[in-house]
């Protein structure tokens, strides 16, 4: 509120100095236009004095750096996909033969179909559970804090601990599960030596890495939700169903987002966990795009062809979060708070 | 409002009447969340059990791991196992990943403020479109480049290195600091900035003077961040490295799992020793970590 009232008295100001209103609107044309709702804002950043203001010189080390382990190998993927490259000796161009043997590899078929069904079934189990835990923890309750702090332990273990640790509990031969086998009346729990099982092990692990994360996300969306909104709610008589679709829901549509976007990535370049609990077994059953990547390229030394898979991975997850990102304006970050 | 002022009464009775007064209040945002609750209690149970299972299994004794139930304290604890996790080299691999952090660390709250700094305050539109550019660099999953990665540390004679981890650790690390980074810099407010400029103020005395000390809380976030990314990564410790000398400790633990696959608790000691520096870490800056994450998805 006070940030609001002392922008537009400097836009006040302003008025009375058209020099500086000029200058201010010559320099930027696009971005006055752009944020139509708070005017009177923009117009006094671009009055601020100009020094001590940072060149873009300052973004360049950043820039370059990421750029070379990051934007610069996204390139070479594309071009190493079109060629022939094995462990030792260098790449040899050769066209599209990479490709066109990936569009017919069975292994490929699976494995995109796995990735999916990955994706769709972590997207499904994962939203709801952190939703609802994230609004939770944003609330009043007692031992709100002590709850979180345990839900938080999961992120601390590397994925790699994670992964030990459940194929040590689900060992059908010695630990608890093993123990519990018998128990419950079944002669012997290999829920890793099933095909389905196994891939829905990886599922839920994954699910149990990574729901305390998402339930941050949604905690700090639901703290940022305006009380006022929930107080006119009640007072029109809402109930709490109807003020969690019509309030909560919306309000919390960029931490949707977000954790949609990351929960998708996440899921299609799961990796770690597939290697250290299933190698992509039983079978071929977990055999997901990034581990058939992996089996390729660092298995059997078909770096080339292993590329190709690479980059139909990155075709994937970028397009994907783009259009996620671009569905719910995730980009445009200072509309968001504006008109509060 | 004034529906609120009227129920404060019952909020500062004493602690014990606080769940029944609740109870009593009119139906609306006070009363609580009871499905959230049974949630979150089922959920305790989920992320609970498996973590005590993991800490009764550390201090069994490995004759006795398979005969005593899971979850029944041990009739006999020990600490042989601690010990012959500590034989097996997991302090040398702690030493290595503890190098490798600092470093990643270091390079990442360099990069990232200065990157932040020119994207918050640049006025051309270069600079929103670096933003831009690390924006679409979230999405970059370092799986999908391994494999140029590995031709690149291979060119640089980097390979098998601790230097050969550190670079593109960083590097992917960066992105999601930037974006941090940019939403606290941009609640330091424009009268602080005026006020540097009418000092006379360059744009290096700003960012050392007001910049950084004013984003305290968003460097210490990114920076337990980056911490968290170095010190569980495994991709590209298991592409990059290969020797025990460079052995990280989630590639430790990998090993292990190969080598002592019978020694499950000697294994599982192993993992928590892993994870004991990250959570001394936690229960120190908690505080950055989950502003860190929750700044991601608030913003």
């Amino acid at each position: 509120m006070t940030g609001r009232t002392s922008s537009q008295a400097t836009g006040d100001t302003m008025t009375g100095t058209p020099a500086a209103e000029g200058s201010g609107a010559g320099v930027r044309p696009p971005r006055a236009s752009r944020s139509g709702g708070s005017r009177g804002g923009s117009a006094a950043r671009a009055s601020a004095p100009r020094t001590g203001r940072p060149g873009p010189l300052w973004a360049v080390p950043g820039l370059l750096y990421f750029g070379f382990f990051a934007a610069l190998p996204l390139v070479m993927v594309a071009y190493l996909s079109l060629t022939e490259w094995g462990a030792l000796g260098s790449p040899q161009f050769i066209g599209l033969d990479n490709w066109s043997n990936l569009v017919v590899d069975p292994l490929m078929h699976q494995a995109v179909f796995l990735s999916l069904m990955l994706t769709l079934l972590s997207w499904i189990f994962q939203t709801p559970i952190s939703m609802l835990l994230g609004v939770w923890a944003a609330g009043q309750q007692r031992n709100r804090a002590v709850l979180s702090a345990i839900f938080f332990l999961p992120l601390l273990l590397s994925s790699a601990a994670i992964a030990i640790i459940w194929r040590a509990l689900l060992d059908p031969n010695f630990g608890p599960l093993a123990w519990l086998g018998p128990r419950l009346g079944l002669d012997s729990v290999n829920v890793l030596g099933g095909q389905t099982s196994a891939f829905l092990v990886i599922v839920f692990v994954s699910a149990w890495q990574f729901i305390p994360l998402h339930m941050l996300l949604y905690q700090g969306g639901a703290r940022q939700i305006p009380k006022t909104l929930y107080q006119a709610a009640e007072i029109d008589g809402a109930g709490k169903l109807r003020a969690f679709w019509h309030i909560t829901l919306p309000q919390l549509r960029h931490t949707i987002t977000t954790s949609s976007v990351l929960m998708v990535v996440g899921s299609l370049t799961y990796f770690d966990t597939v290697l250290i609990m299933t190698a992509g077994g039983p079978g071929t059953s977990t055999t997901i795009v990034p581990y058939l990547m992996y089996q390729a390229g660092f298995g059997r030394w078909e770096l080339g062809y292993a590329s190709a898979v690479a980059f139909t991975l990155v075709l994937v997850a970028t397009a994907t979060s783009l259009l996620m990102v671009r569905f719910t304006g995730f980009a445009n970050m200072r509309s968001t708070r504006e008109g509060m | 409002m004034s529906i609120r002022l009227a129920e404060r009464p019952a909020s500062r009775q004493p602690s014990d009447n606080q769940g029944l007064a609740a109870r009593w209040r009119r139906p609306g945002r006070q009363r609580p969340n009871l499905l959230g609750g049974l949630g979150a209690l089922v959920w305790l149970a989920i992320v609970g059990v498996p973590l005590y299972a993991l800490l009764v299994a550390t201090v069994q004794r490995s004759e006795n791991y398979t005969a005593e139930g899971p979850l029944t304290p041990p009739s006999d604890p020990t600490l042989d196992n601690y010990a012959r996790a500590i034989e097996n080299g997991v302090l040398q691999f702690v030493l290595n990943t503890a190098i490798v952090t600092v470093a990643v660390v270091a390079i990442v709250l360099v990069l990232a403020s200065m990157t932040g700094f020119a994207v918050v305050r640049s006025r051309t539109r270069w600079t929103s479109g670096v933003f831009r550019m690390f924006l679409l660099g979230l999405a970059i999953p370092s799986q999908a480049v391994i494999i140029p990665v590995y031709l690149i540390i291979i060119e640089m004679d980097l390979y098998d290195t601790l230097t050969a981890i550190v670079l593109p650790t960083a590097a992917f690390a960066l992105p999601v600091c930037v974006l941090i980074l940019v939403g606290s810099m941009r609640d330091i407010s424009e009268e602080l900035y005026e006020a540097m400029a009418l000092d006379g103020a360059g744009s290096v005395r700003t960012f050392l003077q007001l910049v950084v000390p004013l984003s305290k809380s968003g460097l210490s976030t990114i920076g337990v961040y980056a911490a968290l990314q170095a010190w569980n990564g495994f991709l590209f410790p298991l592409i990059l490295t290969q020797s025990p000398e460079t052995r990280l400790i989630t590639m430790g633990l990998f090993e292990f799992q190969g080598e002592y696959r019978v020694d499950v608790p000697g294994l599982l000691a192993a993992v928590v020793l892993a994870t004991i520096p990250l959570f001394l870490v936690y229960l120190f800056a908690r505080r950055s970590l989950v502003r860190g994450m929750m700044g991601v998805g608030g913003k």
